[in-house]
């Protein structure tokens, strides 16, 4: 069996959300990359779990990214993929970076493509559904429990007010959130290993593009806290009631 | 060249999202010059009429009983044929789990540019860009929309219900229903909650309530309230409450009208989930707390002592009221 797992490079969580070029590009200086977190904690963990299970199955890695992914990908590599693909493009459409995927997917014949529930920083959580689209498969979103069964993934997912599980067979897309499985750390052998393990660089197919960002802009700030007294809480429910008519 | 607005139902009832859904594209359509329809897929329980007074002038009904699960294969066919059908050039989704698995896939089937997560009105003076969320709430990005058909999914909350006199024609629409590939074996659902994601008020209590023992703070308050409740991660990690309240990066990014955040430091991660919401209101016992940077109102104070007080006077307020 394959797996192949979507992986994105975003900004740290904890880095400075900021805009340069007149405000039409993320300012990306002193910024930290990681792998999306949904790709890695979950997707990519839950994967390997099942390939501890049955080492038969291979785990392959994708990225549409430029050079710059290459750091994110060995460390997914350290974690446990088996090899990867990076599609050499830096385009932000998601459309264009779903037709990217699934051709690649398509080539490769896989069981399963895992993608995160949402990328942290453009939050479209649209290429799962349009991988699926393209290739006419199956698409279970928001998935927080996975195990395969023969031919057949038994999927838990997340639907509004509690969780539904579905079965489903082979081959379908995923796209994975909390609950699948526990972040890990790479270790030394991981890492040491990844270097050697194969990264395969390809030219992007033709594609249009269906969206392009024009420009960004921060929230305004907050005015500042007023702050209550602790001996007078009921100062606080008038405010609320009648300064910000929240209750 | 009309406006088509997706409305979503939980148990056969139009959810609150869905009204604001409706609100949003019947401006749409009147910036468009042309009329605002509807979609309903699935047996409702609910009185269709009552979207005329959101603006919406035809809906259309699909109810037909080879429809059997939520499967957004089969449904994005459903919805796909009835664009075609009906000629919609823009169509809304509310932004939540079900539109986020049916509008990417109905963006390739037609070709058409998807904006997720918006929140506001698209601007037309030039091309078709629509403001949406990014970085998990801590920016926003325009986007123009390239295509002839377009698509937007509407952040929950982010945009105010706009109730008239209209009414609206119902007419029932056949569909070709495809065989679903997914067997629906458990569905597990939490009675008696409110659901976070469209949740007016939200309480939320992190690892100062020091242990499960003490969420009663949090429920009284909520209950008192009417509200839905909500964790930090760690709260969830240590398994003092279930995952599916755990709010921030990693978790649920909600904006209810007011977030209370009790014995929450603020970490970056977690005001990624709550900074869009309308009003916060912060409780900590430590004044250089950085989620005081980020509230409306706070309380430098023990939760302990606090919370219950704050739970009092909201009863004796809705007592009066
Ligand atoms: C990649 C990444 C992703 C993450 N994603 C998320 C996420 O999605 N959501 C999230 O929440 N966190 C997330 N985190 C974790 C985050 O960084 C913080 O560690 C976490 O939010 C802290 O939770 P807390 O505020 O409940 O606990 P603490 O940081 O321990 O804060 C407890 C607070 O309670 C106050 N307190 C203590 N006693 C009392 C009392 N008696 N009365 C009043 N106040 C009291 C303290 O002053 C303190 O401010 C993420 C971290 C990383 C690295
Ligand atoms: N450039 C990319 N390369 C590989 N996978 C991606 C890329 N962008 C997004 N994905 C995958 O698609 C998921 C959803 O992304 P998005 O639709 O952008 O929120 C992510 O969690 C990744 O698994």
């Amino acid at each position: 069996m394959k797996i192949l797992i979507c992986i994105s490079k975003t900004p740290d969580t904890t880095a400075k959300i900021a805009f340069a070029e007149n405000n039409t590009k993320f300012a990306t200086d002193g910024v930290q990359w990681i792998i999306n977190p949904y790709d890695e904690w979950y997707a990519l963990v839950r994967a390997i779990e099942l390939k501890e299970k049955d080492p038969s199955i291979e785990l392959h890695l994708i990225n549409v990214g430029s050079a710059d992914s290459e750091p994110i990908i060995r460390k997914a590599l350290a974690l446990g993929g088996d090899e990867a693909i990076r599609i050499n493009s830096d385009s932000a459409d998601s459309f264009f970076v779903a037709a990217q995927i699934a051709h690649a997917a398509k080539e490769g014949a896989y069981d399963l493509i895992l993608t995160g529930k949402e990328t942290i920083d453009y939050n479209g959580s649209s290429i799962g559904g349009m991988i699926a689209e393209i290739l006419d498969l199956p698409f279970i979103s928001h998935a927080i429990k996975l195990d395969n069964e023969g031919s057949d993934s038994i999927v838990t997912r997340e639907i509004e007010g509690g969780e539904e599980t579905n079965k489903v067979s082979m081959p379908l897309i995923i796209s994975c959130q909390k609950g699948m499985a526990e972040q890990r750390i790479p270790n030394m052998k991981g890492i040491m290993g990844a270097r050697t393990k194969p990264l395969k660089v390809l030219e992007p197919i033709e594609c249009e593009t269906l969206t392009s960002i024009v420009s960004f802009d921060l929230p305004p700030a907050k005015s500042g806290v007023k702050l209550i007294s602790p001996d007078n809480p009921e100062e606080l429910v008038r405010l609320l009631h009648e300064e910000s008519k929240s209750i | 060249m009309s406006v088509l607005i997706f409305i979503d139902q939980a148990e056969g009832i139009i959810k609150k999202s869905s009204f604001e859904a409706a609100s949003y594209g019947a401006q749409i359509a009147i910036s468009m010059g042309t009329s605002a329809e509807a979609i309903v897929v699935g047996k409702t329980q609910d009185d269709l009429n009552k979207l005329g007074s959101y603006g919406i002038t035809k809906v259309h009904y699909i109810e037909d009983t080879n429809i059997k699960n939520y499967d957004a294969q089969v449904y994005t066919k459903i919805i796909g044929d009835a664009i075609e059908a009906i000629g919609a050039t823009v169509i809304i989704f509310s932004n939540n789990t079900s539109a986020k698995a049916i509008a990417p896939r109905l963006s390739v089937r037609l070709k058409a540019g998807l904006v997720s997560g918006a929140i506001a009105l698209p601007d037309m003076s030039n091309g078709f860009v629509v403001k949406k969320s990014v970085f998990s709430g801590k920016a926003f990005a325009q986007v123009s929309i390239l295509t002839a058909k377009k698509i937007i999914s509407l952040n929950p909350n982010s945009f105010n219900i706009i109730k008239g006199d209209g009414t609206a024609e119902i007419v029932a629409m056949a569909a070709n229903v495809p065989s679903s590939k997914i067997e629906v074996t458990a569905i597990n659902k939490i009675t008696g909650e409110i659901p976070l994601g469209e949740a007016d008020i939200v309480v939320s209590g992190g690892r100062g309530l020091k242990g499960p023992e003490n969420w009663n703070l949090v429920t009284d308050l909520a209950t008192a309230l009417g509200a839905a409740t909500a964790c930090s991660r760690p709260v969830a990690d240590i398994h003092w409450r279930p995952h599916h309240e755990h709010v921030g990066q990693t978790g649920l990014a909600i904006a209810p009208n007011l977030y209370i955040a009790i014995g929450i430091s603020g970490a970056i991660q977690h005001l990624a989930g709550v900074n869009r919401s309308k009003t916060i209101v912060v409780i900590n016992k430590d004044p250089e707390a950085p989620f005081f940077k980020a509230a409306d109102y706070g309380i430098v104070g023990d939760a302990f002592e606090v919370v219950p007080k704050i739970t009092a006077a909201v009863k004796k307020l809705k007592d009066i009221s």
